[in-house]
């Protein structure tokens, strides 16, 4: 028993040192994200607490956690209270999985990218689960409009995450990454990527496709009764699952954490460096996007994942798949 | 082991008792909750056994799709809580066939553990468990090779119930403006904007 106790305690401390700095680059993210649109606008940003500004996510992080919870009367109060725990834990443990070097991963697994994928898949219920349960008009309409562009753009991602594994032979990230020693799929699969980033923003509701949360239309979308912890849990929620979306585009597309080029001063940097740099870099454009692009039309939206992402990726899917197979180059399955 | 039956035991106690809720619980949105955690406690029993890939698939179709759908027709229609159980109150049209689909389950369900067989020590077979080649892998290798007829099949039965229910509830609009994004996209301003002397008293005639 104790063998297992000791198991469990190396566990817990391995989580604990996984979970720390996700949190804290969540913070320092939403920092980044908040400079980089003001830059584009010609803003300077939250600039006053701290040096540039950096403590200014954890003068917010306090100012929610003194604020009061209020949960409104007619709502469901026990759904009311999971929505956003649902929505913050699905979007730390999906992190488990996530390679930052060759062995520092908490769970090499087998089928690591369908574990991703399942995971980000079961986001969407955090958003639906707070806009029923607040009972109210905008919440509910943000959540139904959430729900429905979520799992549109999932197929779509889907598919495109095939096309990198049909490359790669193996469902495990590490393989994934081992994979793109010669040559990065950012290269040969380019439209993919493309598509990938975009359905990455519909499905993180990041602009231009913020539509459950339009503040124009919905005032907050689900989050509209939601204050204090709560709303900061829910927006955690959100930052780490932007952060995980980048993770993954730098997984599949970019390399994970090879470097740039296999030689002298490249690639004495570590391999956790490589990565956060790959994640930041996407991270960058991802808030390039928020400030440039104007918000989508909610039919526009629809059409662009179901008309245009999903054939395209599917037409490609079958090119793919022929390019191997002519040239036999599909992976090889040691049997 | 000890730790491998705790969680055994843990996921199936939650499996059973979720699925006890769905059905006996009130509030639809409530049996749908309980359902999608089943669905997740069952997932993660597969991933125990080792068949990981089921599990995942198990999350991703049933939990991430399937569950995300009925939680949004149950809100959509907005069902209300059922005032009475079943079992009192008026006379319910419903308990017939419900006895009849639930007598056919129990029979089925009675054939197949009738011609269950448990394996001994299935949980350190080697072939399961040592075997070089992943779950996913051994999956692929039977279904595109054996059964690739029954899985091309089975592929296209559902593309055919896909087509249908489009078919089914596709109906033409009419009275309704399309935005047409070759025609937007292929104005140019020679064509768009036209100078015309208006008399007085008689206007323009414009068509959409």
């Amino acid at each position: 028993m104790i063998e297992y106790l000791q198991i469990l305690g190396q566990e817990v401390y391995k989580i604990i040192f996984l979970l720390v700095p996700i949190l804290v680059s969540v913070a320092m993210i939403v920092w980044l994200d908040r400079r980089v649109w003001g830059l584009v606008q010609k803003r300077r940003g939250p600039n006053v607490v701290g040096p540039f500004g950096l403590f200014q996510t954890l003068a917010d992080a306090l100012k929610y956690i003194f604020k009061e919870i209020i949960i409104p009367a007619s709502a469901n109060k026990v759904v009311f209270i999971l929505a956003p725990i649902v929505t913050m834990t699905l979007a730390l443990v999906a992190w488990a999985v996530i390679p930052m070097s060759e062995d520092l991963v908490l769970a090499n697994i087998n089928v690591g990218i369908l574990y991703l994928f399942a995971i980000s898949s079961l986001g969407v219920y955090g958003i639906i689960m707070g806009g029923w349960a607040s009972n109210s008009k905008y919440p509910f309409l943000g959540a139904i409009r959430s729900a429905a562009q979520m799992v549109s753009y999932e197929v779509s991602i889907g598919i495109i995450i095939i096309n990198v594994l049909l490359c790669v032979g193996s469902l495990n990230l590490n393989d994934i990454v081992i994979a793109q020693k010669e040559l990065w799929y950012v290269i040969p699969l380019f439209p993919m990527f493309i598509i990938f980033f975009i359905s990455a923003l519909a499905e993180t509701n990041r602009p231009p496709f913020d539509l459950p949360e339009a503040e124009a239309e919905l005032v907050a979308g689900y989050q509209t009764e939601y204050s204090g912890m709560m709303y900061a849990m829910f927006w955690l929620g959100e930052y780490a699952n932007i952060l995980l979306m980048c993770a993954m585009g730098s997984i599949l597309f970019l390399g994970g954490w090879l470097p740039l080029m296999d030689i002298y001063p490249l690639n004495i940097i570590p391999a956790p460096i490589w990565m956060i740099l790959k994640i930041l870099f996407l991270f960058l454009l991802f808030a390039l996007i928020k400030a440039i692009v104007p918000r989508y039309r909610y039919d526009q939206l629809m059409r662009l994942g179901w008309k245009i992402f999903l054939p395209f990726s599917l037409i490609y899917l079958v090119l793919t798949a022929s390019f191997l197979f002519y040239f036999d180059k599909l992976p090889k399955v040691n049997i | 082991m000890i730790v491998h039956s705790i969680f055994f035991y843990f996921f199936s106690v939650i499996a059973i008792f979720s699925s006890l809720m769905v059905i006996t619980s009130r509030s639809t949105i409530n049996s749908v909750f309980f359902l999608i955690l089943d669905f997740i406690s069952v997932g993660c029993l597969f991933i125990m056994v080792g068949a990981e890939f089921l599990g995942m698939i198990l999350l991703i179709v049933y939990v991430g799709a399937v569950a995300v759908l009925f939680l949004f027709v149950v809100m959509m229609l907005n069902v209300a809580e059922q005032k009475q159980s079943w079992f009192i109150g008026k006379k319910s049209t419903h308990i017939p066939t419900g006895l009849i689909v639930s007598v056919l389950i129990l029979l089925e369900l009675l054939v197949v553990v009738g011609g269950w067989r448990y394996k001994e020590d299935l949980m350190s077979s080697s072939t399961l468990l040592l075997s070089e080649i992943s779950n996913t892998h051994q999956l692929g290798l039977v279904m595109y090779t054996d059964y690739i007829l029954y899985f091309q099949l089975a592929g296209i039965v559902l593309l055919l119930a896909m087509i249908g229910a489009i078919l089914l509830t596709f109906r033409e609009r009419v009275g309704v403006k399309k935005q047409s994004y070759l025609n937007q996209i292929s104005r140019n301003p020679s064509n768009a904007v036209e100078l015309i002397e208006v008399k007085s008293n008689q206007g323009v005639k414009v068509d959409d």
